[in-house]
């Protein structure tokens, strides 16, 4: 790229250009002089440091910091229901960059992720677990059963991949929906492992160990000091599943940059042209199941580990559908889409749980708006069509199950609307504002 | 079961059960087939569509006494209940039709089958809320009686089973030699070519997902009756679709005699698994009767990856 002649010289030279050192030319967003600068992760400094600044927003949430706790939006910091909300959507956030790599950029289709979860979590209870006169558990530290959980899933998944080579489409969508339904057989099936249907079992503790019996060196399940802050177990939780998804991320983000990542995104994209320029459909579809498969295994280890105890029914059909629904809304194939359309399925609900509570307040008000909401809201005694006690007349919803409707709704919109999601809204307010006052 | 019953007559029993657990699979699946014929794309809220086609009926039969109030006898009724919960299903498939997959015509089917999914959780929450507060009867008119040869008992819901799915297939095969069913098929063969033809490509859409969610409804109704369920709403029907899945894929998505074959097949493997593996439930887990058609599915699909009777997709680059 040659330096852009200037017509006017009141107008400021646009052609800073340092194409050996960063490839990029200022003023020109789109413009990559070298490939390195195209492939890299953040190519711009304006990029650097949102994601600076919103890592440390992502550290500094569990906190109740001082000053910002008086604000009145965010008085919820430090809030125990608050941090274990964030830390599930981290968790999640693991298993969705999963997904992303198997259906949003190797396009197969899968309903089986909770399987796959589910694995990792009764991998991890199996070697972390303690073991009693009916379950089994071989109680190793976490740096055996957490990796152990991964490559379980992962192991199952390579098992998998061969009917995704034979089977296409929307019958491969089908036959991983029969995965979580014997998945879930196979774990009522073997109670020594699962602890049995509706029961489940506990499952290990997030403590860093070197061995079995060892003094913990990094307690996750109790409040203590760290260098010389006080912090509660919840937020040391989150912290290291924060950790954890960071890294995730970037692993997530340089296997889809890599040649491997092309090589999927070239069978999603027409698998037969991709076998014609020499790419192996059946290794990578391969690849792409095992990765997939050990992002959500270590989710699955997290996230039971996390709430600590189970039923073997939670890995069902519904959460495969949810992280399909995360996905989409957060736009299939962009690591940075998964990972807000994972933060917005989990805490929406939560919203969505406390405007209800709002509107339940509102309707014991007089007047019109009074009664608006009365007509909406049921506390219990009168008709409505939500309902915030667990029990009302008519066909009010309760707002706890609430949450899978307003997903399914979620997923029916951006799909019919922004088939891109979250990332494509974002993408075209970027747009637009890079153009204006132009419209392009 | 009972100790007295003697071989034939088990086998005679458990034939009878497994023909109407797969005749009621055979429905479902033929509502697949239907909406893949027309759509390419697969219908995953066929099952809640099926728990609120069953809410309607008892909601006609029971709440609102709709038939009851002109017309007598129970059977009368009761037929008559069915066919109008059908009909109000099929006008909530034609409601779902045109807000929203009819939107989605050239989008990729994939994005199709996930809207379904999302109706589905929509739908299903609904339906729940809807039965589970206190279970709905169904006032099936023959309650839990049956008959018996020899030993064997056949219930009455076996027979109804028997007439609907016989009565739809019939019908959907000379459908398909009508002039809306041959469009149907052009249709399935190319939408472009069947639009370039003058053929309306939105009604042939709207028939099926109205026929499809009819059927639902009609399936969803008798799978509740008395051998098989408690003769109420259960939410279980919404479990119906997705056990139906392995029979249609075992068929083939596009082929309607697939449908019975492959509903027929994997009805009859649950059935007769449940009844001759039964000793060893301690091994398989109970209800491993239910991962049976599953596990069929997954081994038939190894070797014929577009089903029995399924076109295989032409894949060019």
């Amino acid at each position: 790229m040659a330096s852009t002649p200037t017509t006017d010289p009141t107008t400021p030279a646009v052609h800073a250009v340092v194409p050996q050192r960063t490839g990029l030319v200022r003023g020109r967003p789109r413009l990559y002089t070298s490939y390195q600068a195209e492939m890299s992760i953040l190519p711009t400094w304006t990029q650097r440091i949102a994601l600076g600044v919103l890592l440390l927003v992502a550290v500094l949430l569990p906190f109740d910091l001082p000053v910002i706790n008086q604000i009145p939006i965010v008085r919820f910091l430090g809030d125990p229901e608050w941090i274990r909300l964030l830390t599930q959507a981290v968790i999640f956030g693991i298993a969705a960059l999963g997904i992303n790599l198997l259906s949003g950029v190797a396009g197969q289709v899968s309903l089986g992720h909770a399987f796959f979860m589910g694995t990792g979590a009764y991998a991890a209870v199996f070697l972390g677990g303690q073991s009693s006169e009916n379950l089994w558990g071989l109680g190793l530290p976490i740096w055996i059963w957490l990796p152990g959980a991964g490559v379980t899933a992962a192991l199952v998944g390579i098992l998998v991949s061969p009917t995704a080579v034979k089977v296409r489409g929307l019958y491969l969508g089908i036959v991983t929906v029969g995965l979580v339904f014997i998945g879930i057989h196979l774990s009522k099936v073997l109670p020594e492992i699962s602890g049995g249907a509706e029961v489940g079992r506990d499952f290990p503790e997030l403590t860093l160990r070197v061995w079995k019996e060892e003094n913990a060196l990094l307690d996750l399940g109790s409040d203590g000091k760290w260098f010389w802050f006080d912090i509660s177990r919840n937020a040391k939780t989150y912290l290291f599943c924060l950790a954890l998804l960071v890294l995730f991320t970037v692993v997530s983000k340089n296997i889809i940059r890599s040649r491997t990542g092309r090589a999927m995104q070239a069978i999603r994209d027409r698998d037969v042209a991709a076998e014609v320029m020499g790419i192996p459909e059946a290794k990578y579809k391969l690849i792409a199941f095992a990765g997939s498969s050990f992002f959500a295994g270590i989710a699955g280890a997290l996230f039971a580990s996390f709430v600590g105890k189970l039923p073997p029914e939670t890995f069902d059909l519904i959460l495969s559908v949810e992280f399909i629904a995360i996905l989409l809304i957060g736009g299939a194939g962009t690591t940075a889409g998964t990972l807000i359309g994972t933060f917005f399925v989990v805490l929406s609900p939560r919203f969505v749980e406390e405007i209800a509570g709002w509107m339940g307040g509102q309707s014991e008000k007089s007047g019109p708006w009074g009664g608006f909401w009365d007509g909406i809201v049921s506390r219990g005694t009168d008709f409505g069509l939500i309902t915030t006690a667990d029990v009302a007349p008519g066909f009010a919803l309760p707002v706890s199950r609430l949450d899978e409707l307003i997903y399914g709704t979620l997923v029916v919109v951006f799909l019919l609307f922004e088939p891109l999601g979250l990332y494509g809204i974002w993408v075209k307010i970027r747009n637009y504002w890079k153009g204006w006052p132009f419209s392009y | 079961m009972i100790l007295a019953i003697n071989v034939a007559e088990r086998l005679l029993q458990t034939t009878a059960k497994g023909v109407a657990v797969g005749g009621l699979y055979a429905l479902v699946a033929l509502g697949f087939v239907l909406i893949f014929k027309a759509t390419q794309t697969v219908n995953f809220a066929q099952g809640a569509i099926a728990l609120l086609g069953a809410w309607f009926t008892s909601m006609l039969l029971i709440d609102w006494e709709i038939p009851g109030r002109w017309i007598g006898g129970a059977y009368v009724t009761w037929i008559s209940a069915v066919i109008l919960g059908a009909l109000l299903t099929a006008v909530l498939g034609l409601a779902i039709e045109r807000a929203i997959i009819r939107r989605m015509v050239g989008e990729p089917l994939f994005s199709v089958a996930v809207i379904t999914l999302g109706l589905e959780a929509v739908l299903r929450t609904i339906g729940f809320d809807a039965v589970n507060i206190n279970p709905r009867s169904l006032a099936f008119p023959w309650g839990f009686n049956g008959f018996r040869v020899g030993e064997a008992f056949i219930g009455w819901t076996y027979i109804a089973i028997y007439v609907a799915a016989a009565l739809s297939f019939v019908a959907v095969f000379f459908f398909f030699r009508t002039r809306l069913g041959i469009a149907m098929r052009a249709v399935a063969y190319d939408q472009e070519a069947a639009l370039a033809q003058g053929i309306s490509v939105g009604k042939v859409f709207a028939v099926a997902w109205g026929a499809s969610a009819g059927l639902a409804a009609v399936a969803g109704v008798l799978s509740q009756g008395a051998p098989l369920a408690a003769g109420t709403v259960g939410a279980g029907i919404t479990g119906l679709a997705f056990r139906a899945l392995p029979a249609v894929i075992l068929g083939g998505l596009d082929s309607v005699q697939g449908a019975l074959v492959g509903g027929l097949l994997i009805g009859g493997a649950e059935v007769f698994s449940g009844e001759y593996l039964a000793t060893y439930t301690n091994t398989l887990g109970n209800g491993y009767s239910l991962i049976v058609p599953y596990i069929v599915m997954l081994i038939v699909l190894l070797f014929r990856p577009y089903g029995l009777y399924g076109t295989p997709e032409i894949r060019r680059v």
